[in-house]
């Protein structure tokens, strides 16, 4: 299946991509201003994994991300402004402050999470498809990746069970060629970390074009039309780059300029552009839709400012399903 | 009279009351079905509730424990089993940093109601990465509920408790204590978590408990009682929720404590047990708080060696006689 992909909806998902450039971009300068403390992964340049995926997904299939997954809980409809408010440690943030940078989640959109230690998430991504499953929901789970994540033991636990158990489970890695500082090439036995490991498995992979929205929503939608069909899990490595450091602190150095200047040339939201202008959209109507994801961000920025800080006493709830956190008599 | 249960039979009879009651609980683990586990504590669950309710894994701590975890997060209440306490090692990730933080790290938003089931303690001789009493590495985790029965009837009653709580807890079935045998529960019976039971009342010492250190203190009370010394034996049955109400009332009536541990003195539950008491009973003590742990080495192999480390009845006669004496 190939979804639709008429002018409009790319139009759409251009202009969420840049909600998500501007929440970012605004993530370091308010970090840069001494308003985010701590650390952040930032997502600018992986936009097109989270949105083309998200246009390819059910509003109820679940969605398990990394502590680089800004993108993800935005294309899964978390807000720029609750986004920024919990990196602010503001009392509206979509964690109520108690979360963070490193774990945006929101569970009524479907996004189960953003996990800070590494490949975690892929069983529990499998453990929600086997949920589906046993409930006849016809749901899909998804985990977004990075490509530091193939070379630990959860990533072939995952995999391995999911393939034998055949789960309507995706698995998605956001290549973007390091780990943290050090290329991914340099340390994995594959040319491919995850799509060749597939293999293995008995897993179908396909490595595509991660900065084309177009491409990964294809590729999405083959993948969880096939997993709903109950024919198993797909392994994609979606091809993509970061356009900031690992975290704050990393500047970065240790990419090649040739290689940066080359990433930077097939910007996702550039490739989204291109594609908008082949289908004969106005340069106006692309320019419009940039403008209010910018103002939007303006408008998220703004509120996050001006919203209360985390309220002390939220430091002692949400331990315990009852809301509380008593351990004893 | 009620029918005789032995506690390993007690886990399968636990897991089948709370399958048959709520189609959202399922099993997953090494060789749980076909084999009925390495512990036969899920004999007859896949043929009564079928393998998809009831799932072989492969040897993938991780993939068990993570996908449980998943799976709780979307309406199911899974019942995980780690076949040795001592591999929850291998998936230590999800009991430390992911299971007992998602609700919290998220603001409430997410609920995980599974349970970890594993065989815990030493006594049979399986050496130092089969034999552990590892609840105190529970115990140091925020966010996890942390049960380990002594008798058939609180498998059943406490298993149904863990099933049914929104928290995750952690089971600690012991090996020592899979073959006794004793009085099974009527049906429907579940024993809240957080309420340690007064196994034994007595006067003059009490001593507070936990799965097969139960056994171990009420034999040293049974012999002390010829020498007309009253113990008083409390079952913890639970370190989180932990009852301090049963265990500080027991102290303010015999003012003296002996805690009895199987994991080691370093890092034991008992220093929890022991700093609350020193703490709010302090002023109810007659004597020092003394804790019966096991030594801090590894465990070792040879019956004769591994009686030297873990608590025996004669160990906890021999404090109880130096507590009584102070």
């Amino acid at each position: 299946m190939t979804i639709s992909m008429d002018a409009g909806e790319l139009l759409r998902l251009y202009e969420q991509m840049a909600l998500i450039r501007g929440t970012e971009k605004a993530a370091h300068d308010l970090f840069l201003a001494g308003l985010v403390k701590g650390t952040t992964h930032l997502a600018a340049g992986h936009e097109a994994v989270a949105v083309g995926a998200s246009a390819a997904l059910r509003p109820d299939d679940y969605v398990f991300a990394t502590y680089r997954g800004h993108h993800h809980a935005m294309a899964r409809g978390a807000s720029p402004a609750e986004c920024l408010a919990e990196l602010m440690s503001k009392a509206t943030g979509v964690c109520k402050a108690k979360g963070g940078s490193m774990h945006l989640t929101k569970a009524s959109a479907g996004m189960l999470g953003s996990y800070a230690i590494v490949g975690a998430h892929l069983p529990m991504a499998a453990g929600a498809a086997w949920s589906a499953r046993l409930r006849g929901s016809g749901q899909v789970a998804v985990a977004f990746f990075g490509d530091g994540a193939t070379n630990i033991g959860a990533f072939h636990e995952a995999l391995n069970l999911a393939s034998v158990w055949s789960l309507p489970a995706l698995f998605i890695c956001e290549n973007n060629l390091y780990m943290e500082y050090t290329p991914i090439g340099s340390v994995t036995a594959a040319e491919h970390p995850a799509a060749d490991r597939a293999a293995s498995y008995r897993l179908p992979s396909e490595v595509i074009d991660g900065n084309d929205v177009v491409v990964v929503a294809d590729a999405v939608a083959r993948a969880a039309e096939r997993a709903r069909a109950g024919s198993g899990p797909t392994v994609l490595e979606a091809l993509t780059y970061r356009h900031f450091g690992h975290s704050r602190t990393d500047p970065a150095t240790y990419r090649p300029a040739d290689e940066v200047k080359q990433w930077l040339s097939r910007d996702p939201l550039d490739v989204a552009r291109g594609r908008l202008a082949e289908m004969g959209v106005p340069a106006s109507d692309i320019d419009a839709a940039g403008e209010r994801a910018a103002a939007e961000v303006t408008t998220a920025v703004a509120a996050a400012k001006e919203a209360d800080g985390a309220d002390p006493a939220e430091a002692l709830t949400d331990v315990w399903a009852d809301g509380g956190h008593q351990w004893r008599t | 009279m009620a029918d005789l249960i032995t506690y390993r039979d007690a886990v399968a009879e636990g897991l089948a009351r709370e399958m048959r009651r709520d189609p959202a609980v399922v099993c997953l683990g090494e060789d749980i079905g076909a084999a009925g586990g390495v512990f036969k504590t899920t004999v007859g669950l896949l043929a009564e509730f079928g393998p998809e309710r009831v799932r072989d894994t492969p040897i993938s701590e991780q993939a068990i424990v993570g996908m449980a975890m998943g799976a709780a997060m979307t309406g199911m209440r899974p019942v995980a089993e780690i076949m040795f306490s001592d591999f929850l090692a291998c998936c230590w990730d999800y009991l430390a940093n992911e299971i007992p933080k998602m609700r919290y790290m998220t603001g409430g938003q997410v609920t995980i109601p599974l349970v970890v089931r594993t065989a815990n303690g030493g006594g049979l001789g399986f050496g130092a990465q089969h034999s552990q009493a590892v609840e105190n590495w529970a115990l140091a985790v925020p966010g996890l509920k942390v049960v380990a029965p002594s008798t058939p009837a609180d498998v059943i009653g406490l298993l149904a408790a863990a099933v049914r709580s929104d928290d995750p807890v952690v089971f600690f079935e012991h090996k020592g204590l899979m073959a006794g045998r004793a009085d099974a529960p009527p049906p429907e019976h579940v024993v809240p978590l957080g309420q340690a039971a007064t196994v034994r009342p007595g006067m003059d010492v009490t001593v507070v408990a936990l799965a097969a250190t139960v056994p171990l203190a009420l034999a040293a009370a049974e012999e002390l009682a010829d020498t007309g010394a009253s113990v008083e034996v409390i079952d913890l049955r639970c370190l989180v929720p932990l009852d301090m109400a049963t265990v500080l009332a027991s102290v303010g009536r015999t003012s003296r404590l002996l805690i009895v541990e199987e994991n080691p003195y370093q890092g034991g539950w008992g220093g929890t047990v022991a700093s609350i008491v020193a703490d709010e009973g302090f002023e109810s003590l007659d004597a020092p708080i003394r804790r019966l742990a096991a030594e801090c080495v590894p465990l070792p192999f040879a019956d004769a060696l591994e009686d030297e480390v873990i608590p025996t009845t004669a160990k906890v006669t021999a404090a109880l006689r130096r507590l009584l004496d102070y």
